[in-house]
């Protein structure tokens, strides 16, 4: 035994700030907008390390659009405009939806403030076919890709219009259309699904791509290093998304990486390239998107992309975040607001005003609300129409065997 | 003394039928086991036994008679030596006296399930040439067969390319097919199932080999939460046609956490479908219709199997079809149902029954899920005793939902209560004669059943 030595100790990630104390960002750098280079897609990863550890912001706080990945995204007026308008679109329907929850319309809901830009800037790379595996806060996806928010209610309240039949948790949509998988319950079992799907894509010659998602703490999930693993040793079509909203639940994101370098440098362990964006940057997430998008479609393998943002609201409608962060953290994060900085960009260019931004508020919400009119005449969790029990014993094989026939018919259908 | 051969129940809930057809005469004498008449309800038609010997005195509902009320007296059967004039006179007036309780039988539940059908035929046509070969070469052959047949199909697994496989069973496979169809993975249970489920939600058709199923407990989320799940849970819009394979149960010497059975934890998920072949002919068709088959199967193989070498036709394409058991022996004292490797026991165990005068009839279940049942049911009404065989574990054994289910349906035709012959309660020894002692043997077998026959 040396006498010399310490005695062994463990260290643990924790929060700087908890309920009763000061919000603390003292330590979380902010990188000047439009500072970070861009490289070609067909950089080598060891040759673009700084891109894992700095960030790619393109809005600066004047509301400008700067730098390298500003000039090559070239996003036109409407194009902007849209995106603004699906994340109006995905706020209002997310408030509708945890008022229905509290008044027991539905049992269970989990809401995107301030992460609306990641999932709505990032479907617009992808292209018909493409496929996501997403998380449970990435509805942007299927708003912005045109999936009707009735439906998404109807999916939500569980009830006669409901696609999936009743079957699944309030929130775990599922479109093929619209390139969105399904939603797992289990934490990270879709991140390297997505890769299994990109190889399939890939063997059988098709042209489509698929998109990883995944959440900071999971990424402890020996799901997400088994992705990293076969998307670098095959070079698979695939981007891997880390949204990184400080917080999994109650629980740090410091616990997962480890208090050491970054979400994104964990690619560089595996060889593969990855970007750190500012997630509540519109611009910025398209553009890192659509850099990612062209490495894989041109074969160029995958690209890890850390989203760094902030969870605004609590986890789900079952979790109250004042019992484990300051109440007022969220109005200190130094990204700020997502919508807010694309509307201020807008404004700025002169294609949008204050005005025409309340106007647009106030359309798209008595839009939600019509919908969820006509959503709930089907039905709500307790009341009108629900699907079917003839139905329950549908899919679970490809075909019905005799005794769930047999089942259906006991119960009466 | 003559007794009433009474309007049988074919099921629990069953309250009268047709008696379709008479296979004795007045005046035959018959045994115990013959079979005396047909007998048909709405669902089946179902061959109906002599309990007793004796000699038919007097048939008192002629064949055709429909509407026939369960316990009414159809004959009358004299004991030896008694004649018949005596034994209608006999039979009659107890009879009268306290008639068959037929209102307790019709109270029965309206629902009634079908009555069973025996769907245990031949698997290949009469007079097929047969070849030789060993289990190991019967599950090659099925993946080479389906893999030239379907580009879709791949291999993937610890082991399985270069390495020809860790029990051989893909040799030759990588020479035929290449390196994009027969794939090694690195070492991760979860990581390689992951992506074998991804590719097969993406349309393609993976064949996963564990090197062992204990293997697979890491990937389980993956087969139950995933696969078995995602055609219900996206609406029937994305579906999982995969088959994970793999040596399963115990070999020799491999300890508790590498020899367990995997049959009955499968066989609980709705979703996947479950095969557990013993012979090499049932490992060939079987993983070929797995193949094919739209829904995630878990095949499960035994180590100890792969070199034993059985009768296997000689086909250019033949399949099994799921849910279909088969009967190797029959005989009408007990039914032993069996499944995998059990099997070995059970036929074993057989042959020393009928060197002790026990007829057994003895029922391969083949594939856990879907579940024959009606062939063991049929049996069991047959016999009236039935026994269980399996390497697993006592506690939530197939065998125990078999007995679940015959007691269900077949209740009223069983002399004993069923017994499951199962591997001990215990995690596997190392250790030879701890293990020998832990697993399923064919006198534990031959001992059941005596128990059953009473004898």
């Amino acid at each position: 035994m040396d006498p010399a030595a310490p005695p062994l100790r463990l260290t643990f990630g924790a929060p700087h700030a908890r309920p009763g104390t000061a919000p603390d960002f003292s330590d979380f750098p902010v990188p000047e907008a439009g500072a970070m280079r861009r490289p070609p897609v067909d950089t080598p990863a060891e040759e673009m390390r700084d891109l894992a550890f700095g960030m790619i912001r393109i809005l600066d706080d004047a509301g400008e659009a700067r730098g390298p990945w500003a000039e090559a995204l070239a996003l036109d007026d409407a194009a902007q405009l849209e995106g603004l308008r699906h994340m109006l679109t995905l706020r209002a329907y997310d408030a509708r939806m945890l008022l229905a929850q509290r008044q027991q319309k539905t049992s269970f809901y989990m809401q995107h403030l301030g992460e609306e830009a990641i999932s709505c800037a990032f479907q617009r790379a992808l292209r018909p076919g493409d496929m996501n595996f997403p998380t449970y806060r990435q509805a942007g996806l299927l708003i912005a890709s045109g999936y009707p928010i009735g439906t998404m209610m109807c999916q939500v309240y569980g009830n006669d219009g409901d696609p999936g039949r009743g079957r699944q948790l309030p929130v775990l949509y599922s479109s093929k259309a619209h390139g969105f998988f399904s939603i797992s319950g289990n934490l990270g079992t879709q991140y390297i699904q997505a890769v299994g799907w990109a190889m399939g894509s890939a063997l059988s010659g098709a042209e489509a791509i698929a998109a990883a998602w995944i959440g900071d703490g999971s990424t402890a999930e020996s799901d997400f290093h088994a992705a990293l693993v076969f998307a670098s040793s095959y070079r698979v079509p695939v981007i891997l998304n880390i949204v990184n909203n400080q917080w999994a639940i109650s629980t740090y994101q410091e616990v997962a990486r480890g208090s050491v370098g970054t979400f994104a440098a964990r690619g560089h362990g595996f060889g593969i390239p990855a970007l750190r964006v500012d997630g509540n940057d519109y611009l910025a997430v398209v553009a890192a998107a659509r850099w990612a998008a062209e490495r894989a479609r041109r074969n160029l393998g995958p690209t890890l992309i850390e989203h760094v943002t902030y969870r605004a609201a609590g986890h789900s409608t079952s979790d109250d975040p004042s019992a484990y962060r300051p109440s007022d953290e969220g109005a200190s994060w130094p990204l700020g607001d997502p919508v807010a900085r694309l509307r201020d960009h807008l404004i700025a260019r002169g294609v949008w005003s204050a005005e025409r931004h309340a106007q647009a508020e106030a359309e798209i919400l008595a839009g939600v609300i019509e919908a969820q009119k006509q959503a709930e005449a089907i039905g709500t969790l307790h009341q009108g129409r629900r699907p079917s029990p003839a139905e329950m014993f549908d899919d679970v094989y490809a075909e019905m065997p005799p005794h769930l026939r047999r089942q259906r018919q006991q119960a009466g259908f | 003394m003559a007794t009433d051969i009474l309007m049988p129940a074919l099921s629990p809930t069953m309250e009268e039928g047709t008696l379709a057809k008479w296979l004795v005469k007045e005046g035959d004498t018959v045994t115990s086991g013959q079979i005396l008449a047909e007998i048909e309800t709405d669902k089946a038609t179902m061959e109906f036994e002599a309990v007793d010997e004796g000699t038919i005195a007097k048939i008192l509902v002629p064949e055709g008679t429909a509407g026939v009320k369960v316990n009414t007296p159809i004959a009358v059967l004299a004991e030896d030596g008694e004649s018949a004039a005596d034994a209608v006179q006999s039979a009659a007036a107890p009879a009268a006296a306290a008639p068959a309780p037929v209102a307790a039988v019709a109270a029965a539940p309206a629902e009634a399930p079908a009555a069973p059908v025996s769907k245990a035929s031949a698997d290949w046509p009469e007079g097929t040439p047969m070849k030789t070969m060993t289990v190991r070469e019967a599950l090659r052959e099925a993946m080479a067969e389906e893999m030239r047949a379907d580009e879709n199909v791949y291999l993937m697994g610890e082991e399985v390319a270069e390495y020809q496989g860790a029990y051989k069973i893909s040799q030759g496979l990588l020479d035929e097919f290449g390196e994009k169809r027969v794939i090694d993975t690195p070492i991760t249970e979860y990581g390689f199932t992951g992506i074998a489920v991804g590719a097969a939600m993406g349309g393609l058709r993976p064949i996963v080999e564990f090197m062992t199923f204990n293997f697979a407990m890491q990937a389980v989320d993956h087969i139950i939460n995933s696969a078995a799940k995602t055609l219900y849970m996206s609406g029937g819009q994305m579906g999982c046609p995969i088959v994970f394979r793999g040596p399963n149960g115990a070999a020799a010497r491999v300890g508790a956490q590498h020899s367990q059975d995997y049959a009955a934890w499968y066989a609980m998920i709705p979703g996947l479908k479950v095969v557990m072949p013993y012979s090499a002919a049932d490992a060939k068709g079987l993983l070929k219709t797995a193949i094919r088959d739209p829904n995630p199967v878990v095949f499960l193989e035994n180590e100890i199997m792969y070199g034993r070498s059985f009768e296997v036709p000689d086909l250019e394409d033949f399949t099994i079809p799921f849910g279909k058991a088969r009967i190797w022996r029959e005989g009408t004292d007990v039914t032993l149902v069996s499944f995998g490797i059990g099997m070995s026991h059970t036929l074993e165990a057989a042959e020393k029954l009928a060197a002790e005068g026990i007829a057994a009839e003895v029922i391969d279940l083949r594939t856990l899920r879907p579940l024959d049942y009606d062939t063991v049911l049929a049996s069991v009404m047959k016999t009236n005793r039935c026994v269980t065989v399996e390497e697993g574990w006592p506690v939530g054994a197939i065998g125990n939902h078999l007995s679940a289910v015959i007691m269900e349906r077949a209740f009223d035709y069983l002399d004993a209560p069923v017994i499951n012959v199962t591997g001990k309660d215990v995690p596997m020894p190392y250790a030879a004669n701890l293990e020998k002692l832990a697993l399923a043997t064919s006198d534990d077998v031959v001992a059941a059943a005596k128990s059953v026959c009473y004898r």
